[in-house]
This record gives structure tokens, C-alpha cells and sequence, in this order.
């Protein structure tokens, strides 16, 4: 390898120092970890590292803690908005975030999150939809397909039995209290600059007093899906996109 | 200047000394019989004059984590609700106790199982000192047994949750919550500065300064080694606060022969048989442990060896009644006494309880 092209000048990318050296805990291919990039890139770009509190879930992300360089508090599955509907009420001029998965969000969380966004609390919430249960194994999430096999559907999700792919950003957009509802991913270079633009907007928007903003990000769980991290992608983008298209749907 | 007094519910002495003693934030969920105690703060608007914040959330579970949220960073913050909406918080309650969060929760208790009554009760002393939620821990238990005490407790409650950094509970009964008494209010507190906040609770979580690392408030530790460690770190306080903490009250317990133990409301009913039986020459005291836990267990086994026989009078089917006979060890028969349902014991009829105990040690 020609050492002789390390210098400074030739620098095109550094990480941003918001997030830190720990080695992640998340599988090789999965979404969080390029979530959790943009989110440090977007407080570092912002110069708000000092302002910014973070509400982790329970699930995969329960260890965001662990990676952005920020304070952060650790909530029971699915009550993050309430923890950071207080914490932003409480200090209103800090930059304030949820940082949940389907599970946690739209099955057991669900009061928590209509009702966030309902009072159009001047939070962000970052949504990450892979349709399944990561850290419990691979089980059946409010937001799994029709069709699609988990630990607690292993024949595929039966609407007549398990009722359907619960839309909750759709609902979200419904309610009064939210300012700025969009539907993101990550899988492209394209995709990755969209949903940094969007957690930029999020995060601004929270400072104004106009309500709720809530990006989704459609993501992979390679592991529980059972495929390799680029088959992971194309069956995302076939499967998941047509229940969840990507694109805003409110901005107000 | 002599002292304002004012006649008010316990509910509404709650939310006034909340307001007076510099609470940051209140969430609830309105449940009978201490649906005053938001309803008085929403009345006295207290984000126009000391800043507090306060809000109705959408269930119990919800005021709880908000509570949790609120507690992270270093303010003054509270819930109420009365038995049912309690038991859903204790969930949230469990991760407060685990994550080491000063808070105040108070239960106006009413009677149970299930949707029970909206009549007072006693029958969450179970639940408020033996856990109620998962896991070892300990909540700090207040029974206030009269509107002034409501108030006063109130303030105890957030000194010592601040001194320890964990929740208490600040347990009352129905009749207490609803009943018209007189009171003083204390002296009103301002909040605490954002610069108070980060010198007195380093911990808190406020924005990460670029001067230390980042702070995080987490209830998890998935290695054993470390959960143990939480574990042992909670229990010594926990015995800490068992040598420092505990309050009790005596009446006539020097020369009895037979002592009635009872908290809350039914401790002052007791105060009434006390004196009907030492009219009729029976030497009886009443001992009435202030704290619930941590309990008077060193006075209780101090006059166990001294008197002659104990009733523990209580609104439920004799719960407190377990840890009197803990502390009492055998020493003297222990007999409880207690009515449920809502219903409130008549001095009269603990009367009679009390000579069932006479006759039954003579």
C-alpha cells in the first residue's frame, strides 16, 4: 500500500467527534449504526452537543448510550415520549430526542407516541422501522408485512390472525400536534444525504414551537430477516417500500 | 407576623405545598379521591409565577415516565393518584428506585382489589413498602394523618428524596385527601437555578459541557457482576436510611400495658379508643409509625418488652400487622383489627377489639 497519499490535504472524511470510539454492538449490515452517524453529524454540524439530551428505547437502540458523546436517558420499552416530553418542558431551549424502534414505539409505546405528538411536544422522534423484533430474536413487530415469517409468526404474519402492518407514521401525520412527518432510508449514499437532510430539519424545527417532528427511517435487520446485508437492502426496497413509501408526508 | 391559616382539603394542601416548596413539574392523571390535587395546581397556574410545570398526561404509566424523564434532570418533580392508578406506575417506580432519581409520588389510597371503591383505604402497605414493583428496592414511605401533615410532608417527602436520591412515597387515604382542615403552608422556596441544579446533582441530566463526559441515566446492566454491585450499592443505603430515618409518634406509651399501633387516619381514631379505655382504667397506649418504611421496628420491639399485648388497627386485613409481629418477635400476643372495603373503624368498635386483647392476656 502507497503510505505516501496520507496527508492532511488529502483528508476527505473524518468522524465526527459526537460519536465515539466504542465499538458498536449492532450487526455488521444493520441501520442503526448509520442512523447514529447522521444523528452525531447533524449535533455536530448544529454546535448543539451541548444542548442536545437523547431518550433511548428498549430494544437494539437501548445502548445508544453508549455511542453519541451527549446525555442521554434510558426509558422503559415504549415510554421514551414521556420521558422527553418532560425533559423539554423542563428545559425548553435544549434540543430534545427519542430514539425508538417499531416494537418500542408503535406496539407497546403506542399511547405515549400519539399522545406526544398529539400535545405537539417540540421533541424529535427518530423512528427505526425494520418491521421485527432485533434484540428479543427475530419476533413479530406491529409493523411486520403480511406475509413475512418471524420467531412468533413462522409461517408469515396472518392478518386473520395477527391483524395488519400498523401505518403509525401515517397516523402520526393525521394528528394536529405534529409539524413535520417524513419517511426516510439509508440504504443508498442518495438515501443517507435525504435522511440527514430530514434529522437536520427535525432537530431545527424543535427549537420553534410548532410541534412534534417525526422522521422514519425504513431500515434492515439482516439478522432477523435471515438474509445478507445487500439481500437486505433489495428485499427492503421491494417489500418494505410498498407498505412504507419513502417521502414526506407533512410538512407544515 | 402571625402565621397564615387556612382551611383547605389534604388534596389541595398537597398541591399548595408542592408550589410553596419550589416543585419543578407535576404530571398526573385524574383518579377519585385526589383528582384535587391537579386540579388545584391547574387553578393556581404555577407556570406564571414559579415556573413549574405542570401537565396532564394520558394514563398513569405515562405520568410515572414522565416523572422518570423529569427526575433525570435534577428537578423537583411529582405525581399522585390514588390504589388503581398506583399500581400501574409501579413499573416506572421500580426504574426510579433502580436509577437512583430523587421524586415524590403520593397515593391517596381508596380500597381495592381491582376498581374496588373510591372509599378510603390502607390496603396499598403491601404494595408501598415491600416493593410493588420488580426488583430489590425500597421506597421511602410518609403517612400523613391530618391535612397540616399533608402539607408538611409534602416538603419532607422532596428533602428526602434529594438527600437520598430516591423516591418517596407520600401514602394518605381518601378521608385524608378529601377532609377540611386548618393549615399553615410553608414558606414559599424558590426552584432551584440551573446553576444550583448542576452543582448539587452532578449526575443530572442537563446537556453534556464540554468539561466531562456524558452523563446517562440507565435502570440496565446486562453483566451480573455489575447489576450485583447496583444491587449492593442500593441495600446500603437502604440500611442507611433505616439507622437516620425514622419517625414515630407516642402517646401515653410510657406506663401501658397494651399498645395500639396504627398509621394515617387510623391512628387518630385510636387516639379516641386510647382515651375511652383509660377511663374505663385500661392503661393504653398508641404508637403510630410516621414512617412506613423505615419502619419503627427498635420502638415497637422496645415496648414489646414492657406491655403486655399489641392491636394493630388498620384499613385493610392486617398488613402493617406482619412487621409489628416481625419487630415483636413472640414476645407478646400481636392482634389485628381492621375493616375493608372503603370503611373506616369506629373508636368504638376497636374498643372492643382492644378488650378481646385484655381478656384474651389476662
Amino acid at each position: 500500500m502507497n503510505n505516501d497519499i496520507i496527508k492532511p490535504e488529502n483528508l476527505v472524511y473524518t468522524k465526527t467527534p459526537v460519536l465515539n470510539d466504542n465499538p458498536m454492538h449492532y450487526c455488521p449490515g444493520c441501520s442503526h449504526g448509520v442512523v447514529h452517524k447522521l444523528i452525531a453529524e447533524v449535533i455536530e454540524e448544529m454546535g448543539i452537543q451541548e444542548k442536545t439530551i437523547g431518550v433511548a428505547p428498549v430494544g437494539c437502540a437501548v445502548f445508544a448510550y453508549n455511542y453519541l458523546e451527549i446525555d442521554w436517558e434510558q426509558a422503559a420499552h415504549g415510554r421514551a415520549p414521556a420521558l422527553a416530553t418532560a425533559v423539554k418542558r423542563l428545559w425548553p431551549d435544549r434540543y430534545v430526542f427519542t430514539y425508538q424502534g417499531d416494537g418500542d414505539l408503535a406496539a407497546i409505546g403506542t399511547a405515549e407516541t400519539i399522545h406526544a405528538c398529539n400535545r405537539g411536544e417540540n421533541i424529535t422522534i427518530i423512528f427505526i422501522n425494520n418491521g421485527i423484533y432485533g434484540m428479543t430474536g427475530g419476533q413479530m413487530a406491529p409493523t411486520t408485512l403480511e406475509g413475512m415469517k418471524t420467531a412468533t409468526c413462522p409461517y408469515g404474519r396472518n392478518t386473520a390472525i395477527n391483524g395488519y402492518p400498523l401505518n403509525i407514521t401515517k397516523l402520526v401525520a393525521e394528528l394536529e400536534g405534529t409539524r413535520y412527518v417524513t419517511r426516510q432510508s439509508v440504504h443508498t449514499v442518495a438515501a443517507v444525504q435525504k435522511a440527514k437532510k430530514a434529522i437536520r430539519k427535525a432537530f431545527e424545527n424543535s427549537m420553534e414551537g410548532k410541534g412534534t417532528s417525526f422522521v422514519e427511517i425504513v431500515s434492515t435487520c439482516n439478522s432477523g430477516w435471515k438474509m445478507s446485508p445487500a439481500k437486505s437492502n433489495e428485499w427492503m426496497v421491494e417489500n418494505m417500500f410498498k407498505a412504507y413509501p419513502i417521502g414526506d408526508l407533512k410538512d407544515k | 407576623m402571625s402565621e397564615e391559616v387556612k382551611l383547605m382539603k389534604g388534596n389541595e394542601a398537597i398541591a399548595r405545598a408542592a408550589i410553596r416548596c419550589g416543585c419543578d413539574g407535576y404530571f398526573g392523571y385524574p383518579i377519585t379521591p385526589q383528582s384535587e390535587v391537579m386540579e388545584t395546581l391547574m387553578e393556581e397556574e404555577p407556570w406564571k409565577t414559579t415556573g413549574m410545570v405542570v401537565l396532564q398526561a394520558e394514563s398513569e404509566t405515562s405520568s410515572i415516565n414522565m416523572v422518570y424523564g423529569g427526575a433525570c434532570t435534577g428537578k423537583k418533580v411529582m405525581t399522585s393518584s390514588s390504589s388503581p392508578g398506583v399500581s400501574l406506575m409501579q413499573e416506572g417506580i421500580s426504574y426510579i428506585a433502580c436509577a437512583e432519581l430523587p421524586c415524590v409520588v403520593v397515593n391517596v389510597m381508596r380500597g381495592g382489589p381491582g376498581l374496588g371503591t373510591i372509599q378510603p383505604s390502607q390496603a396499598d402497605y403491601f404494595q408501598t413498602v415491600k416493593g410493588g414493583g420488580h426488583g430489590d428496592y425500597k421506597l421511602i414511605a410518609l403517612a400523613p394523618s391530618t391535612v397540616q401533615e399533608m402539607a408538611d410532608y409534602t416538603v419532607k417527602a422532596f428533602d428526602l428524596a434529594f438527600k437520598y436520591r430516591t423516591p418517596v412515597m407520600l401514602l394518605a387515604d381518601g378521608a385524608i385527601g378529601q377532609m377540611m382542615e386548618k393549615v399553615v403552608l410553608p414558606e414559599q422556596r424558590p426552584r432551584a437555578t440551573e446553576e444550583e441544579i448542576r452543582a448539587n446533582c452532578p449526575w443530572a441530566i442537563v446537556g453534556k459541557p464540554a468539561s466531562r463526559g456524558r452523563n446517562v441515566i440507565t435502570s440496565l446492566a446486562l453483566k451480573s457482576e455489575e447489576m450485583e454491585a447496583t444491587n449492593i450499592k442500593l441495600q446500603a443505603k437502604y440500611r442507611e436510611i433505616e439507622k437516620n430515618e425514622v419517625i414515630v409518634e407516642m402517646h401515653n406509651c410510657e406506663d401501658a400495658d397494651y399498645i395500639i399501633v396504627a398509621f394515617g387516619l387510623c391512628a387518630r381514631i385510636c387516639q379516641k379508643t386510647m382515651e375511652m379505655a383509660r377511663e374505663k382504667g385500661l392503661k393504653v397506649g398508641v404508637l403510630r409509625p410516621i414512617t412506613l418504611w423505615p419502619f419503627p421496628t427498635e420502638e415497637i420491639k422496645a415496648l414489646a418488652n414492657k406491655c403486655k399485648g399489641m392491636l394493630c388497627v388498620e384499613m385493610n386485613a392486617g398488613q402493617m400487622v406482619e412487621d409489628v409481629r416481625l419487630a415483636v418477635n413472640g414476645k407478646v400476643d400481636v392482634q389485628s383489627f381492621g375493616r375493608l372495603g372503603g370503611i373506616i373503624p369506629a373508636p368504638d368498635e376497636v374498643l372492643n377489639a382492644l378488650e378481646k386483647l385484655v381478656a384474651d392476656n389476662a
